[in-house]
């Protein structure tokens, strides 16, 4: 066919989309700003909702990178992007240019900065850490401790963090962390045994088939005590512990907890370089500030601009299995329109 | 001189200005008996004093000649002051006009008001040419003002004003009314001096020129009469109009001066002052609420007050930033106004702060009292217990743990009776430290410990203020870095509290700062503030981000300043580093200890 397709982010949407299409006769140029693929899936450390090692798709997904058809450029960010008869010329910042039929935008999202809800005092306490960083931490496999390097006897998983919170900007849920929460929650009750667990939240969006029994299992099995209220505020004792105000809205009274280690579930914004890209490529952003597609329904990968598709969460939060088939369908979509034209 | 109507024409003017006397007399008595017994004695005490003289000369210059108006606006000052003072003058000279044509102090109250109808050319008197062109031109002068004023209702931009105030009916006749007058004197001068020849150099050519082609005996009683009726309906509108803060403005003036005060409690001095607003419209332009299509500033609301119309959704629908105060050209109080008013209209809650009792007191130099907004942002909490731990400070941690409120939001919501409760709490147990000096984080808690609590011999300080201090006494490191930086006054900390140097000359130490356009008085407001209880969080976004593109565009490294709301409100934006002025004190604290770690090493290195 001799068309060839331009994939900007090689992550887990980039990849997949690139790799169905390279399948089909495609050359694919998957241009990515970090020295490796495999975008944040390589921080996580096991998935839910079956606890799969997060390694299993990293797996799937480099050998799915190297389908004939493929070229992955590391360490490339776009620094120009026009419009041609036929579609696009991308110039990178080594000064190469891609010229592509289409273009597919996978620049996925970033980690909510957990700095800005200061209250919560995340770099300003030592035991305040995010969901993201205990991710690297169980997997790295070393023993989960206190800076100090004591053994947690209280972990506090705080959920909704940056997401469901007008006072930081965002509004929405970002989905996963929910469950997250409690998947980590249970890795840790595994991990200690002796460990006191809990988990404030708003209400649990447990939505997906095995969501529920995961909840449910966390509380039977694994002793974690759920405590529906939101965080007001942490600070810090003179040992370094933590003390949490907050109001249990089932009994209707505030709450004091001295914990060990404070645990920030954070959500999911949109990241630098979708914003960069978006406004490279001049298409319209949603009130979020992720990419905005016309239909929610019917045209889940297209953007405002005619041969621009999109793949993944820049579009909105998603899940791993999410954005494999959203990128699944974005390649659908990015085959059919380069048949029609 | 032979008139038609001589009698019957004056009336209109004469019924309108006895309507005019007997109504704002009556207001000016009921005003003052409604005022509180110490007020009373306040003003009594004033009348003797120089207080009177100065409050005579404030009214001068400020009801007649507006100084401030010209301050802010030159053509809209002029235009008021040709209108006030060019009236008042001919009104004077038309008086001096009068006893020099009598050669007595006996004439009847019209007869300066309605002077060359009756007076013949042939007749003659001391100065009488120079009286004649004088009141030409103090009537010129008055008309260049009139003049601009139709303009400036059909051209606001001439003013550089971009919203004028809507009218109500009673103002629409008193403006008509007055808008008449004056052209209506000048043809009734003219017409008058066509016949008589006593006009001055402006009068009677217009008045040589009319007789050419206008029947004068009919069109010269006629314009006088005209001329009767507008005064006469400028008179009877007055008192309900927007025109009666002429008088009371003099009466606020007087007032003021007396020191009469506000106390969160509406008095007949709130209402005086609300009858002072003369609706210039001023405080509209600077109203941040307006790039959020808001439209509840203070003009709307002191007007729904007298028309007993106010809603909640105007009242509580303010920031209470102080920016139009600052503008004001009469000084009403338009904040405390708002909150007294608040307090009115608030349902007061029966809250119970019975878990307040009890709770330990530390005996200590300083109470430190960092408060909830301060507990939200703990990385200025952290640094000001650094600071205190660096000066060797001895203090009390006050709300370390069991957190009590200040009291100011309450305040500010009006919830009187509830925030009473916590200042007496929060009070008692400052007092019990036996400290000297209290020293608050943040400006909202600062401004109620200043005015509503009443702590003799303990000094309270915003800790921009304090940090200060203990950096003349040499207490603080100090460390100038390469950084660029924008100093944000907080609304609360200077338009409230008047600190604005304080801040500056302790950053000056650490940081080089960026002078900008909307700074100390002019400053902008976050859009945090937690006195509007009715704004949509999307409105306090376009407030916030508006005024973070303003600073963007100095290209600053950080935007500093001394509130923990504005922090966490310019932080939300999300678009710059933004610290607290505790932050950068303690940043240098830091530093110098890793250097005298360093240094140490160094030493023990040599050492061994």
């Amino acid at each position: 066919m001799g068309k060839s397709i331009v994939t900007i982010g090689g992550g887990i949407a980039g990849i997949e989309a690139s790799g169905i299409l390279a399948e089909l006769g495609y050359a694919v140029s998957v241009i990515e700003k970090e020295p490796d693929f495999g975008g944040k899936l390589k921080n996580w450390d096991h998935l839910f909702p079956n606890m799969r090692k997060a390694e299993e798709i990293e797996d799937y997904l480099s050998r799915k990178g190297k389908t004939p058809g493929i070229t992955l450029f590391p360490n490339t960010t776009i620094a120009s992007f026009e419009n041609i008869k036929s579609g696009f010329v991308l110039k990178s910042n080594h000064g190469v240019s891609y010229s592509a039929h289409a273009v597919i935008v996978a620049t996925g999202f970033e980690v909510f900065s957990a700095e800005r809800k200061e209250e919560y005092g995340y770099k300003i306490y030592d035991n305040v850490i995010t969901s993201a960083d205990l991710e690297k931490r169980l997997k790295s496999g070393t023993p989960l401790t206190t800076l100090a390097g004591k053994t947690p006897q209280r972990i506090a998983f705080i959920h909704c963090v940056g997401s469901r919170d007008a006072k930081v900007g965002n509004t929405y849920c970002s989905k996963v962390c929910c469950v997250t929460g409690v998947k980590q929650a249970i890795e840790v009750n595994k991990l200690l045994p002796a460990t006191q667990i809990f988990n404030f939240y708003m209400d649990l969006r447990m939505h997906g088939l095995e969501h529920e029994e995961i909840y449910k299992t966390a509380q039977e099995k694994h002793n974690i005590q759920f405590i529906r209220g939101r965080l007001s505020e942490v600070s810090e004792n003179i040992d370094h512990s933590l003390l949490i105000k907050a109001e249990d809205t089932l009994s209707g009274r505030p709450l004091k907890m001295n914990v060990d280690l404070v645990v920030l579930l954070v959500g999911m914004e949109p990241g630098v370089g979708t914003t960069a890209i978006g406004k490279a490529c001049n298409i319209e952003f949603n009130q979020y500030g992720y990419l905005k597609i016309p239909d929610v329904h019917l045209a889940g990968n297209l953007t405002s601009r005619k041969g621009i598709f999109v793949a993944g969460s820049c579009s909105c939060p998603m899940s791993v299995k999410d954005t494999i088939e959203h990128a699944r369908s974005a390649a659908f979509e990015v085959h059919r329109y380069l048949i029609e034209n | 001189m032979n008139k038609l109507l001589p009698e019957i024409f004056i009336w209109p003017f004469i019924i309108g200005l006895a309507y005019f006397s007997i109504i704002v007399l009556y207001r000016f008595v009921r005003w003052t008996l409604g005022l509180s017994k110490i007020d009373k004695i306040r003003i009594w005490k004033g009348l003797r004093s120089r207080k009177t003289l100065d409050s005579a000369i404030e009214a001068f210059r400020e009801g007649l000649l507006h100084r401030k108006i010209f301050r802010t606006n030159p053509v809209l000052g002029y235009m008021h002051m040709s209108l006030a003072f060019g009236w008042f003058l001919l009104i004077v000279f038309g008086h001096f006009e009068a006893v020099a044509y009598k050669g007595s102090l006996s004439f009847p109250v019209y007869l300066p008001i309605f002077f060359r109808f009756f007076v013949d050319g042939i007749e003659t008197y001391p100065f009488m040419h120079f009286f004649a062109s004088l009141m030409d031109l103090l009537l010129l002068f008055v008309l260049s003002g009139v003049s601009l004023a139709y303009y400036k209702r059909f051209n606001k931009k001439l003013f550089g004003m971009k919203k004028a105030t809507r009218l109500k009916s009673g103002d629409r006749i008193a403006l008509t009314a007055l808008w008449l007058i004056f052209p209506l004197r000048l043809l009734a001068e003219s017409f008058s001096a066509g016949q008589l020849k006593n006009g001055g150099i402006i009068t009677q050519p217009l008045g040589n020129l009319f007789s050419l082609f206008v029947p004068l005996e009919l069109t010269t009683p006629v314009t006088w009469l005209a001329y009767s009726f507008a005064l006469g309906f400028f008179f009877v509108s007055l008192p309900n109009s927007r025109y009666m803060h002429i008088p009371a403005e003099v009466f606020f003036i007087f007032l003021r001066n007396y020191s009469v005060r506000l106390k969160k409690r509406v008095n007949t001095y709130s209402l005086v002052q609300v009858f002072s607003c003369s609706r210039c419209g001023i405080c509209l332009d600077t109203c941040q609420l307006n790039l959020a299509n808001i439209h509840t500033q203070s003009v709307y609301v002191l007007k729904n007050i007298r028309n007993k119309n106010l809603t909640d959704e105007v009242l509580f629908n303010c920031l209470l930033c102080g920016k139009c105060q600052q503008v004001c050209p009469v000084g009403i109080e338009l904040i405390d106004l708002r909150i007294t008013q608040r307090i009115e209209s608030t349902l007061q809650y029966n809250s119970s702060y019975s878990y307040l009792a009890g709770g330990e007191v530390k005996q200590a130099d300083v109470v430190y009292f960092a408060g909830c907004m301060t507990h939200l942002t703990p990385s200025i909490k952290k640094s000001m217990l650094q600071i205190f731990a660096y000066s060797g400070v001895d203090y009390w941690f006050m709300d370390e743990h069991k957190a009590p409120c200040c009291g100011r939001p309450l305040m500010q919501a009006g919830q009187y009776d509830a925030a009473a409760v916590l200042i007496e709490n929060n009070q008692q147990k400052i007092l019990a430290s036996g400290a000297k000096k209290l020293v608050v984080s943040c400006p909202i808690c600062y401004k109620v410990f200043i005015e509503d609590y009443n702590l003799p011999d303990i000094k309270v300080q915003h800790h921009s203020e304090y940090l200060f201090e203990l950096m003349q006494m040499g207490s603080l490191p100090k460390r100038l870095t390469s950084e660029k930086s924008i100093y944000h006054d907080p609304c609360e900390l200077g338009r409230g509290s008047g600190i604005y140097d304080k801040p500056r000359k302790l950053l000056s130490n650490y940081t080089s700062l960026i002078p900008i356009m909307n700074e100390k008085e002019k400053s902008l407001c976050c859009g945090g503030s937690l006195s509007n209880i009715k704004i949509q969080m999307s409105e306090r976004d376009i407030i916030t981000n508006n005024a973070l593109d303003e600073y963007l565009q100095y290209s600053p490294d950080s935007l500093i300043t001394s509130c923990p709301l504005c922090k966490k409100t310019f932080a939300r934006g999300n678009k710059i580093m933004v610290k607290d002025i505790s932050e950068v004190v303690a940043a240098s604290i830091v530093q110098k200890n890793k250097s005298n770690a360093c240094a140490d090493k160094k030493v023990l290195e040599q050492a061994l």
